[in-house]
């Protein structure tokens, strides 16, 4: 750093670093390689509820969402250019930690409503005097 | 105008070590954008935990494997996928510097983004002439909800798309401009991602017994 | 369903549900604050018009993006709308004190139920969090040796998304009615079957304007702590309250949106008809109080974190030693960040999700009480051989030790669950969350407006009426809630306006007495506020650092200049400026160059104005209106991305002009 600037004359913007672009970038190949993969993770999912492949849902419903997770990763990856560099990890940092929080509101809300329905709602075939069916 | 260097050598002065006389702070725009999505990412989660606590109360109503359609479905995955692979051409010109190739498959995307809401639309309207709209059930409610607001999302999107347009047309490929591309760009992608969900869990999941 | 089946009333065209007999004249109570108010607003008025201050309140202050101007608007806001809960609160122990057998007293049930409704949520919504975020948006910046905040623009507008929030909820006190429900507002209670008025439907709104700006303003400080350090300050050199500025933004940005989704839903059911949380077709009340304590858990940790770094460094400040267990006080504050969103089902455990549900969430909520154990040592250990000087910060701290302490203990009491079953809704709960929400964030506000007040004005606070507001707050506190620790452990219920048990009389007025104590302390710190203008030159803080403070806002000037800093500072240690002041550090007095900074704007008060219109009319029922409203919006906020031209530079001779005015400030001082 020489003599001080005193002036920005030359077009020096306040956040324009010039050193290469901010963000990452992605190549014509990933857009490609994310498009044809996330067409068969889609069409396989598609294929195995309409034609009804498997007997029991719960085997179909788990391996569709084996498939979602899966083409998430795919769209994160070749879409989103998520890395554990960009933004010196934070943007990685903060999507795991969304991931995380969203597994417990949905896990969680799961979990203590369905024992919530159990206990209290009549239908559901407990009241209040049989607490020792209470789970 | 003074020639004291800010970061002179400790021998000249030693408190220079404290100071900096021109520091540019990184522009946190991108990661901004990026937590407010992990935002909007729990906003979805909200309604996703709706969905499923209430998903199966059909209240003596019609079901998901009576109501939807996934032929349509499988249409608007195609559409909403292809839109995102042009907004990834669109990505792919500006950072070539191509401003006109920029602002057509952004058009492109538009368009794809516009036929998802028209189905979508043409979907809602139907269900709701056939009594079974938003208020027949909390099954009903929560798909309404959940699918509606990820709609929203798109319709928004799709504002802002014909926005940045206009200011593209007007300033160009600017650093400023550029920004703004990306930050649509992962709202664009992170819309995908979410439909993704959107159509496992509600739609293919919602049709199994 | 439709809609009509909904309301009671037709509506008219353009006026929706609003007519004259919104406007309750027939309540005393109202028409009387009513004057007060219009009273209060027409004198504000006439000093405007009389001093011409219109142009600079604009220019100043309401467009401004200076991140220390918004950090004092936020400040003014939450002490304003202190004065409005704590109304509610004196309101609601008197009630409690005289209504007894056939003494009904003055509030009935229908009146009484909005004024705990009320206080809780301003209390909560417009008292606790624009405090607390004021805090942060003034020191963080300098803290880190930054200019302002990552997105000052977004700052401005979620300073004024927040105020307009509050006052759609002030508005609810003129015009209609506010919630009956409690703070949280459940269902069936909240639906539109049980509360076809307008009060939920204000609650609603003002919360959702509210809490746009609450979500931006955590994307706007998680930013710019990692973004806009100054060099050499890596993660663990950065001052504890930082630290605690960044997991609390964190949790907001986490946790709000799931506020936002379920006021949404309750929105639907009233107005739409859905059936997200209704009684039949499906629907689940259940789930709301779930998701709306998922949110609200979390949400007690952003209150009380930041006021833990407030702590932090005053502890060490008033110690004249360096914080014990820098590292453990990080990894507490990380731990506690993650740990709040694996408790929330202790808000319910008597809604019936059964023993092995219980039995987690108890332990969880035991375990969340480790970390902030840990918090306790460390300041004690900095305490220890340190040298104390007990000014008001250093007593609001120990003041809060001891209270806070306390109110942890009966929480973890509250986490068992078999505990819980007797005491959930009952006085002890409200014990309770008063002890930790007053003995911590409450106190942690004073101090940390006591030890911040110099650095935003350039003067001390008066020293005699903030030990006299300490002590009024102390001793108030005590005397107002202990007798609900008792009456609670008892069985008493809480929101009862009326009791048949006359034995309880004097426990209530035992507690009318506390609250009038606590009157006596918010008194004195106004009188404190008013004394230390009047003696502002006596208290004057030339130096910039009246404290002997060891972190780097100590190193600007009383108040410091727009740019915050001339040259950025580079860091080398935690503690900086403490760190600068062993090394001997000079200011340096010449080679300032331009300063690029942020222009002011009117977009973001624009924006928010109109988020009031649309949100109003929406209370009220006025489509056409609130159509209107949310158009408005969308255009001024397309209009604002068309405008690229948003900052300009202070010249290096106007730096020069400032810095040499510091320059002779300090060396007048002897």
């Amino acid at each position: 750093m020489s003599a001080p600037h005193n002036s920005h004359g030359h077009g020096h913007g306040h956040d324009d670093h010039g050193h290469g672009a901010e963000g990452a970038h992605g190549s014509l190949k990933d857009y490609a390689i994310g498009f044809v993969l996330s067409v068969i993770l889609t069409a396989i999912p598609f294929w195995l509820v309409m034609a009804k492949v498997f007997d029991k849902s719960s085997t179909t419903a788990a391996v569709i969402l084996a498939f979602a997770a899966v083409q998430v990763v795919v769209h994160m990856v070749y879409f989103l250019h998520m890395n554990g560099k960009n933004e010196g990890g934070w943007s990685m940092l903060a999507l795991l930690f969304t991931l995380v929080l969203l597994l417990i509101v949905l896990a969680g809300s799961i979990w203590v409503m369905y024992h919530m329905n159990l206990n209290m709602m009549p239908s559901m075939g407990s009241d209040v005097h049989s607490m020792h069916d209470m789970k | 105008m003074s020639d004291i260097t800010a970061n002179a050598a400790l021998s000249d002065d030693p408190s220079a070590r404290y100071y900096v006389a021109d520091h540019h702070p990184e522009n946190g725009t991108l990661l901004g954008f990026w937590l407010y999505l992990m935002s909007d990412c729990l906003l979805f989660a909200g309604l996703f935990a709706a969905y499923a606590v209430l998903g199966r109360n059909y209240a003596g109503g019609p079901s998901g494997a009576e109501l939807f359609e996934l032929g349509t479905i499988a249409i608007n995955t195609a559409f909403l996928l292809l839109s995102s692979i042009t907004y990834g051409f669109a990505m792919i010109a500006a950072q070539r510097k191509n401003l006109k190739f920029a602002i057509i498959w952004l058009i492109i995307t538009g368009l794809f983004g516009l036929a998802f809401l028209f189905l979508e639309i043409e979907e809602f309207l139907h269900l709701i002439h056939i009594g079974a709209g938003p208020q027949r059930s909390a099954f009903l409610t929560s798909f309404f909800a959940l699918v509606g607001t990820h709609g929203l999302h798109v319709t928004f999107g799709t504002i802002w798309l014909i926005t940045l347009v206009f200011q593209l047309k007007k300033h160009g490929l600017t650093v400023e401009n550029n920004r703004r591309m990306m930050c649509l760009s992962m709202f664009w992608h992170f819309l995908d991602v979410i439909w993704i969900g959107v159509f496992t869990f509600v739609y293919l999941m919602g049709v199994l017994p | 369903m439709t809609m009509s089946e909904h309301t009671l009333t037709p509506n008219h065209p353009i006026l929706g549900r609003l007519s004259w007999e919104s406007i309750p004249l027939h309540e005393p109570i109202l028409i009387g604050t009513f004057a007060m108010v219009a009273l209060g607003g027409l004198a504000f008025l006439a000093v405007m018009f009389k001093f011409r201050l219109w142009g600079p309140l604009w220019k100043n202050w309401i467009t401004s993006i200076d991140h220390k101007k918004i950090g004092i608007m936020y400040m003014i806001l939450g002490i304003i709308m202190l004065l409005r809960g704590f109304a509610d609160a004196l309101m609601m122990r008197a009630q409690q004190a005289m209504a007894f057998g056939d003494n009904a007293g003055f509030l009935p049930p229908h009146h009484y139920d909005q004024v705990f409704t009320a206080h809780g949520t301003i209390m909560i919504f417009f008292v606790a969090m624009p405090l607390v975020t004021g805090l942060m948006n003034y020191v963080v910046p300098l803290q880190i040796g930054a200019r302002d905040v990552s997105f000052p623009f977004l700052n401005n507008f979620s300073f004024w998304m927040t105020t307009f929030g509050a006052m759609l909820t002030m508005a609810s006190l003129f015009i209609g009615e506010f919630a009956k429900t409690g703070w949280l507002a459940f269902p069936p209670l909240s639906g539109i079957m049980a509360s076809p008025d307008v009060g939920v439907d204000y609650y609603i709104w003002s919360l959702q304007i509210a809490g746009v700006g609450t979500t931006l303003s955590g994307v706007n400080l998680i930013a710019t702590i990692v973004k806009m350090r100054a060099p050499g300050m890596d993660l663990m050199k950065m001052p504890v309250f930082t630290w605690t500025a960044l997991c609390t933004n964190a949790l907001i940005v986490a946790t709000f949106p799931i506020l936002t989704v379920t006021l949404a839903m309750l929105s639907l059911d009233r107005m739409v008809g859905t059936n997200f949380f209704t009684n039949d077709l499906g629907g689940n009340p259940m789930l709301y109080v779930n998701l709306i304590w998922i949110w609200g858990h979390p949400e007690v940790y952003i209150l009380i974190l930041p006021v833990f770094g407030v702590f932090s460094e005053i502890v060490s400040t008033f110690s004249a030693k360096r914080l014990f267990g820098y590292t453990s006080m990080v990894y507490a504050t990380v731990v506690i960040t993650i740990l709040s969103y694996l408790v929330w089902l202790h808000h319910f455990f008597t809604m019936g999700s059964g023993a092995s549900v219980n039995s987690f969430f108890g332990i969880t909520t035991m375990i969340i009480s480790i970390p902030t154990g840990a918090k306790i040592f460390n300041w004690l250990f900095t305490m220890y051989k340190g040298r104390i000087t007990f000014d008001v910060p250093m007593l609001w701290t120990v003041g809060f030790m001891l209270t806070f302490v306390i109110g942890g203990m009966t929480g973890v009491m509250l986490a068992v669950p078999p505990a819980d079953f007797v005491l959930h809704n009952s006085l002890f709960l409200i014990a309770h969350f008063h002890n930790v929400i007053i003995g911590g964030v409450v106190f942690g506000l004073f101090a940390g407006m006591n030890y911040w007040f110099p650095k935003a004005f350039g003067f001390r606070l008066d020293e005699f009426w903030g030990k006299v507001c300490f002590w009024c707050w102390l001793v108030g506190f005590w005397v107002a809630f202990t007798p609900l620790y008792v009456m609670g452990f008892m069985g008493v219920t809480r929101r009862m306006n009326h009791f048949d048990d006359p034995s309880l009389q004097i426990w209530f007025v035992i507690a009318a007495i506390g609250a009038l104590i606590i009157a006596g302390g918010i008194g004195a710190f106004l009188m404190q506020i008013y004394v230390s203008w009047r003696d502002r030159e006596k208290l004057r803080d030339v130096t910039g650092d009246p404290w002997g403070g060891r972190t780097l806002e100590w190193a600007t000037s009383s108040p410091p200049p727009d740019y915050n800093f001339a040259f950025t500072p580079v860091v080398h240690d935690s503690d900086s400026w403490a760190d600068m002041k062993a090394n001997n550090y000079k200011r340096p007095t010449k080679g300032f160059v331009d300063i690029h900074m942020p222009k002011n704007t009117a977009a973001g008060f624009i924006i928010s104005a109109l988020s009031f219109v649309m949100g109003f009319a929406l209370v009220w029922q006025m489509w056409a209106l609130a159509i209107i409203g949310f158009v408005a919006m969308m255009a001024a906020i397309i209009t604002h991305t068309f405008n690229y031209k948003r900052d300009f530079y202070i010249k290096a001779d106007e730096v020069v002009r400032t810095e040499e005015a510091h320059t002779r400030l300090l060396e007048s001082h002897v």
